[in-house]
């Protein structure tokens, strides 16, 4: 059983602080710990920490729990949260931010295969302007744990046959307007 | 406001491969609807929430590129059938106007790349247009033919109606059962239709996304639906492709159609069976033949 007590001057409050700069984090600190946004995530069954929690940690700084925890990673960005909140805390975009810092600091299970399909999918974009699902999946799968191919063969059988499985990968034309866009900064954003 | 003459159609990476039944069954109900339309040229991929978790700058820049090729072509509306799409090009349009931060780095990257602003164009979904810009009136006038008996349960899924509340209301939807009322279908109470399915979960935490999906369809069967209708290339995929993973897990003898809003309204507009992709189902597969096949119609589907 992990350590359960936190001590306040392991709290940093000058990043919890950043997230009330970020776009839907504004009103962070007027959350009342109503749990409102546990109860309308469908997800929070399944999460080490509810959303609620999440909250409390961030706005208290206690910056490791927060970026270490699943939750982030189950989040599926489904604004429930979002729109139920009566302090109107976009709780999915702290969540966003999260996940950001986490990918950045390295602070996720290693293998774990979400931020490395985040990662796959925007290198994809970046160099292609689009992204290919097959080709997504499938690296991931071989960069996590390869043995959930087998796993995925069947479903990936049903698509082919139903003509929904496309192994092309496309290409935008004017490639070169999204070199434009930088590539994710050293900052969280 | 006066529905627009033509729109143009962002397709997304979706609904070129996965979803492929979704731009096959939109079209051909535009067609039948003699609404112009036009793919977006050079389109690139929205970034989903996959670049929203890596940067939110670069997120918004990368969907912005779309809008200012929008305003390029001079259409105005664009058509936005993927939930996740239309949720992230709206969101860049969010930030971009209401975040002075985005906005410079939005100014500066259509500098660079040579871009337009694309204050004016507006990011429009399917369903929103045909309850709107349509009318629940002229779809009932324009109805060929109707299901008969066959009960649906509608699956908004989540991004498409929130937050920004323009599809429908966030908390309770009803458009698309006006939608498939004005068609014909009978639907059904059905609480659970802004729940999650878990987007890319069930590529990535397996258990949990098939398990979410297996709530939903379970419900929608215990609430009398013999079909789920959806918005979303994404959720359709969800809902349709681990019926068979959930009937091994769980012993039960679920087999439902996981249609979309576009062919059942195709369909009653007069539209054939696989000119709407209804063919390309992999659950439900029996009864989707059985509802769709039309006796005189048959011999043309080779
Ligand atoms: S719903 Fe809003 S106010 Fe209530 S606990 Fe969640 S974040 Fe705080
Ligand atoms: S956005 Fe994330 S945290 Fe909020 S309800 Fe959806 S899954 Fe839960
Ligand atoms: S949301 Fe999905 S389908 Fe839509 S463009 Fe983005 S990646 Fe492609
Ligand atoms: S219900 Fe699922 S697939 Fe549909 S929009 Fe929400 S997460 Fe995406």
């Amino acid at each position: 059983m992990e350590r359960q007590i936190r001590y306040q001057r392991e709290a940093n409050l000058e990043w919890a602080h950043q997230f009330t700069k970020q776009p839907g984090g504004e009103r962070l600190l007027s959350c009342i710990q109503c749990g409102t946004c546990s109860g309308a995530c469908p997800l929070s069954i399944y999460m080490d920490l509810t959303p609620r929690q999440i909250i409390a940690l961030v706005r208290e700084g206690f910056r490791e729990d927060a970026l270490r925890s699943k939750t982030i990673w189950l989040c599926a960005s489904c604004y429930a949260c979002a729109v139920e909140c009566p302090q109107k805390i976009s709780i999915t975009d702290i969540m966003y931010r999260l996940k950001r810092e986490a990918i950045q600091s390295n602070l996720y299970p290693k293998r774990f295969p979400i931020p490395v399909l985040a990662r796959e999918f925007c290198e994809m974009v970046r160099r292609r302007g689009r992204n290919s699902e097959f080709w997504v999946v499938f690296r991931m799968a071989l960069r996590s744990n390869p043995f959930v191919l087998f796993s995925m063969a069947r479903t990936g059988w049903d698509l082919w046959r139903t003509g929904r499985l496309s192994l092309r990968k496309g290409r935008i034309r004017r490639i070169g307007e999204l070199q434009f866009i930088p590539v994710a900064s050293k900052e969280v954003d | 406001m006066e529905p627009p003459a033509k729109y143009l159609y962002y397709p997304g990476c979706s609904l070129k491969a996965t979803g492929i039944a979704y731009e096959e069954s939109l079209l051909t109900t535009l067609r039948l609807l003699e609404i112009p339309v036009e793919e977006l040229p050079d389109w690139n991929c929205c970034g989903a929430t996959a670049y929203m978790s890596v940067s939110q700058s670069s997120a918004t820049l990368l969907a912005l590129r779309n809008l200012a090729l929008a305003h390029q072509t001079g259409i105005r509306d664009v058509l936005t059938p993927c939930s996740a799409c239309y949720l992230t090009l709206r969101k860049s349009q969010e930030l971009a106007a209401h975040y002075p931060e985005t906005a410079k780095d939005v100014e500066q990257f259509l500098e660079q790349a040579g871009l337009p602003h694309p204050d004016s164009v507006r990011v429009r979904h399917p369903l929103e247009m045909l309850y709107n810009d349509v009318g629940i009136r002229r779809l009932r006038e324009l109805t060929v033919r109707r299901l008969q008996g066959v009960r649906m349960a509608s699956y908004y899924g989540c991004q498409a109606v929130r937050p920004y509340g323009e599809v429908d209301d966030p908390h309770e939807p009803v458009r698309m059962d006006e939608v498939l009322q004005a068609v014909g279908v009978e639907t059904v109470d059905y609480p659970l239709k802004t729940k999650c399915c878990g987007g890319s979960l069930t590529g990535t935490i397996h258990e949990v996304g098939v398990r979410l999906n297996y709530i939903l369809l379970k419900e929608a069967q215990r609430k009398g639906a013999q079909a789920v209708v959806t918005i979303c290339p994404l959720c359709q995929f969800n809902l349709d492709a681990y019926q068979r993973e959930i009937r091994k897990q769980t012993g039960e003898p679920i087999d439902m159609p996981v249609l979309y809003l576009t062919q059942v309204v195709g369909w009653a507009l007069g539209g054939g069976f696989r000119e709407l992709g209804l063919h390309r189902a992999i659950s439900g597969r029996k009864l989707i033949e059985q509802w769709f096949t039309v006796k005189k119609e048959a011999e043309t589907y080779v």
